[in-house]
């Protein structure tokens, strides 16, 4: 059989869907490839890392500023926005608040939105910001406690139980 | 052990029944969820992620309305146990083969998993055998706030709940469907039908998520949005489209029953033969070839064969699956003579044994 379209051997025997009417196509390999391949290639789900760096041209970014913005830290978790740029993952929920200018532009691409309307907890639409400091005392324990500072490990613990118990008195 | 006894049983997700069951095997809901006084899990020392896990182990177990969980630690398995708790679609791949403390809970009837320091502290997932989105939400939203009732999640009144990855932020929910296409892999339409759903936001993978090279010619088709929409948009954006890939795939079936007659006949009963009579055969082909007779089932060209008698050996003839119900370890070679046999025993040509049916 010839191919529909060149006079090559035909192949490749397609049957399309268009609308409620089924089409059979005969076509040899290149026209195939072709007739398959229009419309949008197909894309898999966005890569964070590959979002971040078509994202950043736009913003036309000088050197200078990137690096500025991959070295800022997280005072909570400790984790610079080019390790999450690396990584794809963030550090901890205060990040969402510390880049939160930063993320911004990612969101946008990533879902077309940057407001959440879903669900919301039962317990109020309160931010959990507050408990994230508990995350930095743990971190700031580990260190102190590595350098074998053990009276101020021993008040960061205190610290860290009053929150707890604070927390755990509200539910 | 817990694992033994589940071999032997069929997941929900297997059942073969519910809406649609012809073509959707399953109906999957999950939701990301972090605790809002620890680090995201890349950020997490081994004393946080232990930490993380016997916290909610012991919120969770302690409350009776959740005590029908059995938490199982996944660090501790053996790798052909946490193999098998992929294949039964209860863990993930990255879950079995990260490191640290790490866990899931599931139920006796394996409707729900709570993977706990997946990707997020955790994952919370529910399925529904066929097309029941509604039920998966209702189930798994009724879960969610037992378990906020417990543990404070990290929540943003901008960004909703925050989660490791910003592509989850938001509801954190993943809608997914399981969708069997066979005649639209024979008719070659399937990329086709996957561009138009790229094209509306949605993504396509294989069964066990890898690519869209997929096996058996089963389909996951799942919302790629997280974040500006509510959980039943979501649900809606999945589950409208559902019916039109459906429709296709029954167009596609009708076209090879009134114009390729003999070529699908022909297919079915080869493939229903290879499957009785190999000697030795491999998870690719097994697949392969039972994607055919399913087909052929629901087409009514055979007839001593049921739906879930099909879907348990799916998964009773992958790797780890085959492995646990012999007790012994296999390597390729040796499973491939036992998938063989295991078939052989299932399908003796007076119809499926009593045994594939319970």
């Amino acid at each position: 059989m010839k191919c529909q379209k060149c006079q090559k051997q035909a192949t490749f025997h397609i049957t399309d869907l268009t609308g409620d009417e089924l089409l059979a196509l005969h076509l040899c390999p290149d026209c195939a490839k072709g007739y398959l391949e229009t419309g949008d290639a197909s894309e898999d789900a966005p890569v964070i890392s590959d979002v971040m760096s078509k994202q950043l041209k736009p913003l036309e970014q000088t050197a200078d500023d990137l690096r500025e913005l991959d070295a800022k830290e997280c005072p909570i978790c400790g984790i610079s926005f080019y390790e999450f740029r690396q990584g794809g993952r963030l550090g901890c929920p205060h990040d969402y608040v510390f880049f939160g200018e930063d993320l911004e532009p990612l969101l946008i691409n990533v879902h077309g939105d940057n407001q959440h309307v879903g669900k919301q907890p039962k317990r109020g639409i309160t931010d959990t910001e507050s408990q994230t400091e508990l995350i930095r005392l743990r971190r700031q324990m580990k260190e102190v406690v590595e350098q074998e500072d053990y009276e101020k490990a021993s008040q960061i613990r205190d610290q860290i139980r009053r929150i707890e118990s604070e927390g755990s008195a509200c539910e | 052990m817990i694992l033994d006894d589940m071999a032997g049983r069929c997941g929900e997700w297997l059942k073969g029944c519910g809406p649609e069951s012809d073509i959707v095997m399953s109906s999957r809901i999950r939701l990301a969820r972090n605790l809002a006084d620890y680090p995201f899990i890349r950020r997490c020392t081994d004393i946080d992620r232990a930490n993380i896990e016997s916290t909610v182990r012991e919120r969770l177990t302690n409350k009776t309305e959740l005590q029908d969980l059995t938490f199982i630690d996944v660090a501790d398995l053996q790798t052909l146990d946490r193999q098998f708790l992929v294949e039964r679609q209860l863990i993930s791949r990255e879950h079995a083969n990260s490191d640290g403390a790490r866990a899931v809970a599931i139920d006796q009837q394996e409707r729900l998993s709570l993977m706990v320091n997946e990707e997020d502290h955790l994952r919370i997932q529910v399925m529904k055998s066929g097309l029941d989105l509604a039920g998966a939400w209702d189930q798994i939203n009724d879960l969610d706030d037992r378990i906020e009732s417990q543990l404070t999640y990290a929540f943003n009144s901008k960004l909703g709940y925050l989660t490791a990855c910003p592509t989850n932020v938001g509801t954190g929910m993943r809608v997914s469907v399981l969708v069997h296409l066979p005649a639209l892999v024979i008719t070659q339409q399937i990329e086709k039908v996957f561009r138009s759903l790229q094209k509306i936001n949605l993504v396509v993978r294989g069964l066990y998520g890898e690519g869209t090279q997929a096996m058996g010619d089963f389909y996951q088709v799942s919302n790629q949005i997280t974040l500006g929409k509510s959980e039943n948009d979501l649900i809606d954006q999945v589950g409208d489209v559902i019916p039109v890939v459906i429709d296709y795939e029954r167009k596609a079936r009708d076209f090879l029953i009134n114009e390729k007659q003999n070529d699908l006949f022909e297919q079915v009963s080869r493939a229903y033969g290879t499957l009785q009579n190999a000697q030795q055969i491999s998870s690719e082909e097994t697949m392969f070839l039972l994607s055919r007779v399913r087909m052929g089932i629901n087409l009514g060209l055979i007839g001593d064969l049921e739906i879930p008698e099909v879907n348990q050996l799916f998964i009773r003839t992958q790797p780890a699956h085959l492995q646990k119900l012999r007790h012994s370890e296999l390597d390729t070679d040796e499973r491939n003579i036992e998938r063989a046999n295991y078939l052989h025993s299932q399908l003796k040509l007076d119809g499926g044994s009593e045994s594939a049916k319970n």
